[in-house]
């Protein structure tokens, strides 16, 4: 096929992309929109194949395969509460393909003459954003899967390290501008490695969400970087419509915690602010409750709002929470569910979550909407969900989450709290909620305590 | 294509990528994430010429690996959003 059909094909494939997105971004449309991106994908690598450069279709051949069958069986084998993990896996994929795409174009152009200025600049971001990428999903994909530890460690070592990283990432990239060789090329790409890294590791499980964003930003931003090697238009567009929709998700996660996306990459929460102490909020204060004083109250109640949080995944209680929700509607209570944009691990995590337990998602209610309605709420039962309850946030300008957007569940009736322990959430500081005049502790596993509920509810 | 082209595409892009989504619900801010990040994987369109060029055996290897992983994250990334917004309208 000759090079303006070629194009003609790319140039199809990117309107497939851009309309397969705009479709994703509407509920109505979403599906047919991940169809068009599939289908726009397909004409673009059929047109590939059609290269006159591409002599051996065998190594081809072999990798579609591979990767199809790797791919397929993920895809289809994961459960639902394993899709974090999974998500960050397949953008660091995207990063290491970018990654490798780059270094092999850099070497075939190395082997024919010089550099000229774009391929080689090109190169070095494709590198760097590639390498961070790959390492960072990977780090995010072992906090996830719990392969090492999901929390917080601020490290001050790390971040002088991280600095030092970053710098001398940027000092071998002119360095490989300046001087176009391969050793450059291999240098920069193992010190991008580590620094992917050591970028992740400090960062704990709550800012996930800002992570596997800015990540999957990342992985589009090494494919167009990629495409500047290889002058090809189709990998600029595309990667950078990816860049671009992932950075926005970065911002609407970010702006959710009230924090720059700096001070979760460079910082710590601990960094600012005076906790409460503990014993101070809490003595003698706690109320804790059972099973079946709780469904007393259910029963009487017109309105309840269940608030998930992280915990509801990790107790795999989303089906008893689907339970609980049709036994109370059955009664003509009216049940909706409050989600805070950064519960859980990965932007819209609660969702899918509740998706996949069968809950409409016309029920599930953004925080903005919701917040008005919790002083004629009867019962708030929160799953799972710590910080992004914390009245603190709203009170105590001196708290380390100050400024953050929470849930005001506290200005419901009677609040029920399913939690193991005491123990605080992720910003390390204790909850006046708990300790408050209309709050219920119901101790005990996320999705034992909602069987209990729904049970006692049953033998009313 | 130039230097300028080829940035011009890259910022037009970007300011299109921003309009697209600006306006997406947070229930579609996972399967818009998958979705997105199997479109990604276009890489694999350079990974291919790369591969199949048969250039050196260094670019051929490269552009395997590199074929491989965009293709797990093409597939894996497409059906995985596939079955999650098959959850989403389940009950509608």
């Amino acid at each position: 096929m000759s090079d303006d059909l070629i194009q003609l094909g790319y140039l199809a494939a990117a309107v497939l992309f851009i309309l397969g997105l705009r479709g994703l971004a509407r509920p109505r449309t979403a599906v047919r929109g991940n169809q068009l991106g599939a289908l726009g994908m397909l004409v673009a690598v059929v047109v590939t194949l059609t290269d006159q450069q591409i002599i051996g279709y065998g190594t081809l051949a072999a990798g579609l395969a591979v990767g199809a069958v790797i791919g397929g069986l993920l895809a289809t084998r994961v459960q639902m509460t394993g899709m974090p993990q999974l998500v960050a896996l397949f953008n660091g994929f995207g990063g290491a393909a970018s990654l490798l795409v780059a270094a092999a174009g850099f070497v075939e152009v190395l082997d024919v003459d010089d550099p000229d200025t774009q391929t080689s600049v090109a190169t070095a971001a494709a590198l760097a954003i590639g390498a961070v990428t790959l390492t960072g999903s990977l780090v995010a994909f072992a906090k996830l899967q719990e392969l090492v530890g999901g929390g917080a460690v601020p490290s001050p070592v790390l971040r002088v390290t991280n600095i030092a990283l970053t710098l001398a990432v940027v000092g071998l990239g002119i360095g490989l501008v300046a001087d176009p060789a391969r050793w450059w090329m291999w240098a920069l790409m193992a010190v991008a490695l580590v620094l992917g890294i050591t970028l992740v590791t400090p960062i704990g499980g709550a800012d996930m969400p800002v992570v596997i964003a800015l990540l999957n930003s990342l992985s589009g931003l090494a494919a167009a970087a990629a495409g500047f090697i290889l002058d090809n238009s189709l990998l600029i567009i595309a990667g950078s419509l990816v860049g671009a929709s992932g950075f926005l998700l970065t911002g609407i996660m970010c702006r959710a915690m009230n924090r720059t996306l700096t001070n979760v990459l460079f910082g710590s929460i601990e960094a600012g602010g005076v906790a409460a102490d503990a014993d101070e909020v809490y003595a003698g204060r706690v109320t804790s409750s059972t099973a079946d004083d709780v469904a007393l109250l259910l029963e009487t109640a017109d309105r309840v709002a269940m608030i998930p949080g992280y915990g509801m995944a990790v107790a795999q209680a989303q089906h008893a929470v689907r339970d609980l929700t049709r036994a109370l509607e059955e009664r003509d209570v009216e049940v909706v569910f409050g989600i805070h944009p950064v519960a859980g691990r990965m932007p819209g995590h609660m969702n899918v979550l509740l998706a996949e337990a069968e809950i409409p998602y016309e029920q599930l209610l953004e925080m903005d909407t919701i917040n008005p309605t919790f002083d004629r709420t009867d019962v708030v039962i929160v799953i799972g969900a710590n910080d992004v309850v914390n009245p603190e946030a709203r009170e105590n300008p001196e708290s380390p989450i100050a400024g953050m957007p929470i849930l005001d569940v506290d200005r419901a009736r009677t609040v029920v709290v399913v939690k193991r322990s005491l123990s605080p959430g992720f910003a390390g500081i204790p909850n006046p909620l708990f300790a408050a005049d209309n709050t219920l502790m119901l101790f005990g596993d996320g999705r034992g305590a909602v069987e209990d509920m729904t049970k006692a509810l049953a033998e009313l | 294509m130039t230097f300028v082209v080829a940035l011009t595409l890259f910022v037009l892009a970007v300011f299109l990528g921003v309009e697209l989504i600006s306006k997406v619900p947070p229930t579609l801010h996972t399967p818009l994430m998958s979705g997105s990040n199997a479109i990604s994987g276009i890489t694999l369109v350079g990974a291919l010429t790369s591969a199949g060029a048969g250039h050196s055996t260094l670019t051929t290897v490269l552009g395997f690996g590199a074929v491989t992983l965009a293709t797990i994250n093409v597939v894996g990334g497409f059906l995985v959003t596939h079955r999650m917004l098959g959850m989403f309208s389940r009950k509608r």
